[in-house]
Order: C-alpha cells, then structure tokens, then sequence
C-alpha cells in the first residue's frame, strides 16, 4: 500500500505540491494527471525517496520513505521522468548493476534478469550502448529497471512520453498485465491514457488534489456525460434538427460544431435523451450518418477543474 | 559495503568504457616523465632516487586531479541519472564512497603504470626502496585527499567546467597552505593560532615529508580525516542540492 498523509513540498518562494493525502491499494492503477508544473514529478519523488517532503509523510508498504528509507525503495520499482540512463553503458552491464543494487544474487538474480529482458524484449540490443539506442528502447530499458526486483510498487513518471503509438500501447498492455497483483501510480498528460490503463485518477493543480474518482465518475463530471450526438446526412436539415431537438423537453441546449457541422444535445441534469432523439429522427425523417451517446469528455473535464 | 563496491565497479568500468581513462593515463604518464627528466634533472643530479620523480606529483595533480574528479557528480546531476542511482537501494554514503574508491583506484592504476622509472633508477644504481615506496604511498594519499576536494565540488554544481575550476583552486589553497602566498592573507586580522591551524593544513609539509621517507601516523592521519571530511561534505551537499 501507499500512503501520504498532508504530504506538502516548499520551495523558497513557490509550493510545488501542498498538503496532498491519499491512499493506493494493491490492483489499483493510480493515474496522475495534471497540467505541467503541478507537482506530479515532485510528489513522485517523495514517494520514491529522491526528495524529502517539507511536511508530512508518506510510506510505502508501510515504510516511511525518510525514516525508513532502504526498506521503503526496496518495495519499490521506480521510473523517473524522461528516464535517465547511464549512457556509456551496454544493456546488460546496466541491467546486472541495477539487480546487484536490489540485492538479487545466484539463482534468483539469473531468472530476473531473464525475465525482465525477456518481457521488454531486450534480447537484441543486450551488447549495444544504452546511448546508441532508440528513445522506444531506452524506455524499455527504464522499465525493466524498475521492474527488476519484482517489487510489490511501482512508480512510473510519464512511462509513454515522447513514445511512437505502438510503443506507447505496448507500455500500456504491460501496465494492464501487472496490474492486478500491484499498485501501480503511473503520471501522466494523456487523457487517453487514464481510459486506458487507470482504475482511479487524482488530477492534482497547483500542487493540490482537486478530483479523486474513477475515469467514469470524472467523465461523468463533464457537461457531455450522457449527451447524444449525432451527424447529419443532408446539410440542409441541420437548422430544422437544431431547432427541433431543442424543443425536445429534457434537452437542455444543442450545440453545433463548427468544422463538421455535428449536432450535440447536452441533456438536463441526470436525463436520458437518447431514446427521444432516435423517435424524432424517425418521425422527421432525418437521415442520420450517425448517432452517438457519449460518456462525457475528460479533457473537457480536465480543463474544467484545473483550470 | 555491498552497495559501495557495486558502484566502484560500475563506476571503474565507465571510465574505460570512454577514452577518458586512456587519455588520462597517457598524459599523466608523459607528463610525469617529462617533469622528472627534463625539469627534474634526473641524470644530472647524480643521485639513485625518485625525489625528482615525486617532487612534482602536487603540481601535476592540481590539474589531473580535479580533471578526473569534476564528472564524478557533475556528470549524475546534468544527465538526471542521479536520480536513478539515488532511488536504489543504496544510501548516500554508499553512493559517494563507491564512486571515490573508483576513482581512487583509477588514480592509483596510473600511479603504478609509473613502474618503469622504478626500474630504472634500480638498474641505474642502488636507490633506498623503502623511500621509494614510501613516496607511491605519499603520492597515493595526496591523489586521495585532492580526489575528496573534488569530490565535493562536482556535487556542488551540474557544470562540469565549473566543478573543475572550483576543484582546481580548492586543491591550490590546500596546497599551498603552509606558505606565505596563503598564509599572508590571515596574518593581517587572524590570531597566531588560527595561521597555525591553516599552516599546519598544507598538503605539501605532509606530502613532503611521507616522500622523505619519514612516515609518521599524524601525515596519515591528516590525509585521512581530510578525505573523511571533504566526503561529508560531498553528501551534505549532494543531500541538499541532488533535486536542483
């Protein structure tokens, strides 16, 4: 488990992360997300034990990451953001350094090393200079890193920036494997990517937590939670669908994009409207190209509540 | 001491895994050589002894030394590798002690690549060995405490260059500090005792004195808690200033 109690950090003049509290449970996937400059790396490296909070505390798995240091990152599978690497260094010499740094000896360090090349299919550039790799393959390597020990935490900053869309789901299908016997808190900038790997998300702004919900609850916070959208075949209906779906009684307000001319009715608080439409499209005789329900935007959301 | 010497090694292999170690070694090899016969006036003298050889070890150590030591943190800090190794399993005094042993030993490699000088002087004629070995050992201990200063100026900052100058002039102010160039700037305001104090710092009486062959336990003593403090001061300052 972690755990961060009035966890805050202070900087002479600027508070990078401020009296932020919060637990993660084992088969939890932690998504942090927040605009650049909000605190996620200064809260990741607390918890890591790179820095030391101004105030507060935090533990992981129990230990207190300053009172308890060692025993607090032996639990812990770290990437840091941009995942800095030693260079010079070929793949293996840098793989065998960290499983020597974890305590990994004889049988044990062997089928790690194994394992950890093997599941990020590093087989191929074992011999070559971390330099000379490819970013997709540095990365690769940083979570190998982490993931040496087989540690029960894992923390991951920003684990798929700057990564081409293969590697990036790649990333992702690792995450989602181990998900379920760890606590994983991975930060992040990509809304997509709470979807698609987070079962919780904090979105911290200025250094505080200002949401703590599932992905659905905080697509549900958006004003096109339920709302229904849908695109016309003949442009020249649209003034007369506007109108009309806008009488409709629990709708509240339509909107019409401007670049592809789709249609969005927003329902009134809590309605279901999607059934109403399809009737009047029907009854009107409107030819839809589609028509879609939506969950809610989360980048709208996101906007919203950091901005 | 597990972790320590897992990051000596990592540490030693990277200096090979670059052309640093060769161009250092080979510059401090020619350089040595050329001080001891052409400056030094080994032939000339007439005499079986390395003390040509040995007298200029501080002066070409200022430059060296600070050269081989200004990466050590400098280097961590601007790649944001530090963060990395400092999120191991590893304490800070493991992590500053492996990394100076490496460097350390690499100063010492260079040291005993001399060996052909020894030779030499031995074909030559019959020189004392035991002033001889004594001045490697002095040699070493000096390399170890300019090492330390190093040290501790490459955790100060992510600049290279800069780790370098700072290291350059620290070592010098040490060096120098029995003399008048050092000492005249207390004697003005400072008590007797405190030029006292800073004289008796000078790494240059004591390397002077182990190369003469006479070893007394207070010259290693003296090199030894210069190395134990400029290593704290290296994690006092790496403690503070690794997030920066």
């Amino acid at each position: 488990m972690i755990k961060t109690e009035h966890l805050s950090k202070r900087y002479e003049s600027l508070t990078a992360v401020d009296d932020v509290s919060f637990e993660v449970r084992p088969g939890e996937v932690l998504g942090f997300l927040g605009p650049n400059g909000a605190g996620k790396t200064t809260t990741m490296r607390m918890l890591a034990g790179f820095i030391s909070p101004t105030s507060g505390t935090a533990s992981i798995c129990g230990h207190d990451t300053e009172t308890d240091a060692l025993a607090a990152k032996r639990s812990l599978g770290y990437l840091p953001e941009g995942a800095p690497l030693y260079g010079e260094m070929t793949v293996k010499s840098f793989l065998e350094f960290i499983a020597d740094l974890r305590g990994l000896s004889g049988a044990q360090r062997v089928s790690r090393l194994d394992y950890t090349i093997g599941r990020l299919q590093l087989a191929t550039v074992l011999e070559q200079t971390i330099e000379t790799l490819s970013k997709g393959f540095r990365r690769r390597v940083g979570l190998a890193q982490a993931l040496m020990q087989d540690p029960p935490v894992l923390i991951l900053d920003e684990p798929t920036d700057g990564l081409d869309p293969n590697q990036k789901h790649e990333v992702r299908a690792l995450i989602n494997e181990m998900s379920s016997e760890k606590i994983i808190v991975i930060s992040t900038h990509l809304l997509e990517e709470v979807d698609a790997v987070c079962t919780r998300a904090i979105v911290i702004a200025r250094g505080r937590i200002v949401a703590d919900d599932t992905p659905q609850g905080l697509a549900a916070r958006s004003r096109y939670h339920n709302a229904v959208s849908l695109q016309l075949e003949r442009r020249q209906d649209l003034e007369a669908a506007r109108a009309a779906i806008a009488a409709l009684p629990l709708v509240a307000a339509v909107e019409v994009g401007e670049r592809d001319a789709r249609l969005t009715a927003l329902p009134q608080a809590g309605a279901q409207i999607l059934a109403q439409i399809s009737e009047l499209a029907a009854r009107q005789n409107l030819q839809l190209k589609e028509l879609q329900l939506e969950s809610g935007r989360l980048d709208e959301v996101f906007r919203t509540i950091t901005a | 001491m597990h972790n320590t010497g897992v990051i000596m090694r990592r540490e030693l292999g990277s200096y090979f895994a670059t052309p640093l170690a060769y161009v250092f070694i080979l510059i401090f090899l020619v350089l040595a050589n050329s001080f001891t016969f052409y400056l030094g006036g080994f032939f000339e003298r007439g005499q079986a002894d390395l003390a040509p050889f040995f007298n200029f070890h501080p002066w070409l150590y200022l430059f060296l030394i600070p050269a081989l030591a200004m990466r050590l943190w400098a280097e961590e800090r601007k790649s944001g590798s530090i963060e990395l190794l400092l999120t191991q399993p590893v304490t800070l005094w493991e992590a500053v002690l492996g990394k100076f042993l490496a460097a350390w030993i690499f100063a010492a490699l260079a040291l005993a690549l001399t060996f052909p000088i020894w030779i030499t002087v031995n074909y030559l004629g019959s020189p004392d060995n035991g002033a001889i070995l004594a001045g490697y050992v002095g040699s070493l201990l000096l390399a170890g405490g300019f090492l330390a200063i190093g040290s501790c100026m490459s955790a100060l900052t992510r600049n290279q260059v800069i780790a370098f100058i700072l290291g350059v002039v620290a070592c010098f102010a040490f060096l120098l500090a029995g003399f008048p160039l050092v000492l005249d700037v207390f004697r003005s305001w400072a008590p007797q005792a405190l030029v006292d104090a800073i004289a008796s710092l000078s790494f240059l009486t004591h390397f002077e004195s182990i190369s003469k062959g006479v070893i007394d336990v207070r010259d290693f003593l003296y090199f030894a808690m210069l190395i134990g403090f400029f290593l704290l001061a290296t994690v006092i300052a790496l403690d503070v200033r690794k997030a920066e």
